[in-house]
C-alpha cells in the first residue's frame, strides 16, 4: 500500500470523514419505512396483552 | 427523563440505526430485515439493557451480531478484489471539498464489512473509538487500524494523495477539525 497505516495526510482523512458524515446523514435523514411503525405497534399490543393476562 | 421507558427511547435510535444497517449491508432491503430483527431482539430482552449506559451502541451490537450470523449461516461475503475499482475513479474535491458522493459511495462500497463498520462508527456517526471497539467486540488499536486502511483505500480509489489540490478543501477540512469530528484522535 501506499500508505503507513497511521500517518495518512489528516487533512485527507478529514475529509473523507466529511464525506462519510454527508452519506451517513443522508441515510439518517430518510424517512422510515411504515413497516416499523407497524411492527412497534405489533409489539406493544403484545406487550398490553401479556400484561392484561397476569 | 432517567426514568422514561427505554423502549420509547429505543425508537429516537431508528434513523440511526437504519443508517448503519443500510452501510453495512449495502441493501435496502436486507437493511430493513436487520433493522426489524434488531428491534425485535431489543425489545424482548430490554431487561438486558444496563439504563444510564449508550442505547444506540447497544442497538448497533445486536445489529451487527445479527448481521455477521447471518452472513456467516449464508456464507456469502461478497469478496472485494483489490483494484477493481483503482483508476476508475479520478474526482478532485470541489471548492466546499465536497468529493462527488455517488463516486465516493461507491467507493465505499468496495471496502470490506470490517472497514465498512469501523469508519461509519467513528468517521461518519460520531463514536469514540472506545465506543466503536465495544459494539464490534475488538481492540481499539483493531478500530483505528481498519478505520485508517479504510480510509487509505478511499483516498487511493478517490485520487486523494498529497499532489491533490487539497489546499483547496482547507476552509471545510478546518472547519471538520474546529467541529471536534474526532478525525485527529
Amino acid at each position: 500500500m501506499n500508505q503507513k497505516d497511521n500517518d495518512s495526510d489528516p487533512r485527507i482523512a478529514a475529509l473523507i470523514d466529511q464525506n462519510l458524515k454527508r452519506v451517513y446523514s443522508d441515510l439518517v435523514q430518510e424517512e422510515l419505512p411504515d413497516r416499523f411503525k407497524d411492527l412497534l405497534a405489533i409489539l406493544k399490543a403484545q406487550d398490553a396483552e401479556q400484561a392484561g393476562k397476569r | 427523563m432517567s426514568d422514561r421507558d427505554p423502549r420509547e427511547a429505543m425508537l429516537d435510535h431508528l434513523p440511526a440505526l437504519r443508517a448503519f444497517a443500510l452501510s453495512l449491508t449495502r441493501n435496502g432491503a436486507t437493511a430493513d430485515d436487520m433493522v426489524q430483527d434488531t428491534v425485535v431482539k431489543a425489545w424482548t430482552n430490554i431487561e438486558k439493557f444496563q439504563p444510564g449506559t449508550n442505547m444506540r451502541a447497544w442497538l448497533f451490537t445486536i445489529l451487527r451480531n445479527t448481521y455477521y450470523s447471518s452472513r456467516r449461516k449464508l456464507n456469502r461475503e461478497v469478496s472485494d478484489p483489490e483494484g477493481t475499482m483503482t483508476n476508475s475513479l479520478s474526482v478532485k474535491p470541489d471548492h466546499d471539498g465536497h468529493l462527488n458522493l455517488s463516486d465516493f459511495k461507491k467507493a465505499f462500497e468496495t471496502l470490506p464489512d470490517e472497514q465498512r463498520e469501523a469508519l461509519i462508527l467513528v468517521g461518519a456517526s460520531g463514536h469514540t473509538y472506545e465506543e466503536a471497539a465495544d459494539i464490534c467486540g475488538v481492540a481499539i488499536g483493531t478500530i483505528k487500524s481498519r478505520a485508517n486502511r479504510g480510509r487509505a483505500r478511499l483516498a487511493e480509489l478517490m485520487s486523494l494523495d498529497g499532489n491533490s489540490p487539497l489546499e483547496m478543501t482547507d476552509n471545510a477540512t478546518m472547519a471538520v477539525v474546529a467541529g471536534g469530528g474526532g478525525v485527529l484522535r
